[in-house]
């Protein structure tokens, strides 16, 4: 099983345990990503995130699923949030179940690291000194005018 | 026939529009859209071969292009 959502609001991470916990899965793994408070050696005060909310949904489903195949038995559900962030706020949360450990920990990088390469969702991080750019983690981006 | 064509985040501020409409000749390919996007205001600031979704699924510049198509042009992702 698995779900996928976008969200505009906190993330409640122990209700997306919940989502993934079962007496016969004995292992739950949760990866929370978190807006974190620099970049390039920058000063970061927030991000706002945004998406193509439609194909990242599915894209995280499909994701999932993948997972799913690759682990089989495994039990996951994501959230992902859109909108302005602060320092320490939650940005994505990946819960994951199974009976064992290894596979409920390997499912979860596999998730987080497909979900960072492939699904449509942006962040512009305002800075410190006031400016802002949107973030190309393949380069640096380009400057932007406050 | 017209197709649908979405920008986000650099790509739509740099056209200034998230959200656009073109009239495209029976047999275009995804790859003229873009084609088509950077001849627009704004537009050079795509590159000539950026990531392409078609029906919200990635889809390769050699994809043909139907009627009533959701074309998406995809800057590089920086989710999580």
């Amino acid at each position: 099983m698995s779900a996928a959502r976008l969200t505009s609001s906190a993330i409640d991470v122990a209700a997306l345990t919940r989502e993934v916990a079962a007496g016969d899965r004995g292992a739950v793994s949760i990866f929370l990503g978190t807006v974190r408070n620099s970049n390039e050696g920058r000063a970061v005060n927030g991000i706002d995130y945004s998406a193509y909310d439609a194909m990242a949904v599915a894209e995280m489903n499909r994701i999932a699923d993948e997972a799913s195949e690759r682990f089989r038995g495994v039990a996951i559900a994501l959230e992902h949030r859109i909108g302005t962030l602060q320092v320490g706020d939650v940005s994505v949360a990946i819960a994951c179940a199974h009976a064992h450990r290894a596979q409920a920990l390997d499912a979860n990088r596999y998730v987080i690291e497909e979900l960072k390469r492939r699904v449509p969702i942006w962040k512009r991080e305002h800075y410190l000194d006031g400016t802002s750019e949107w973030v190309d983690p393949l380069r640096r981006p380009a400057e932007v005018a406050p | 026939m017209t197709v649908r064509v979405l920008l986000f985040a650099s790509y739509a501020d740099a056209v200034g529009k998230n959200e656009l409409t073109l009239e495209l000749d029976d047999g275009s390919l995804v790859a003229d859209v873009v084609t088509r996007v950077r001849e627009m205001a704004g537009g050079r600031a795509l590159p000539p071969a950026p990531l392409l979704a078609v029906n919200a699924a990635y889809a390769p510049p050699s994809t043909v292009v139907r009627a009533g198509d959701e074309v998406a042009i995809i800057p590089p992702v920086a989710g999580g």
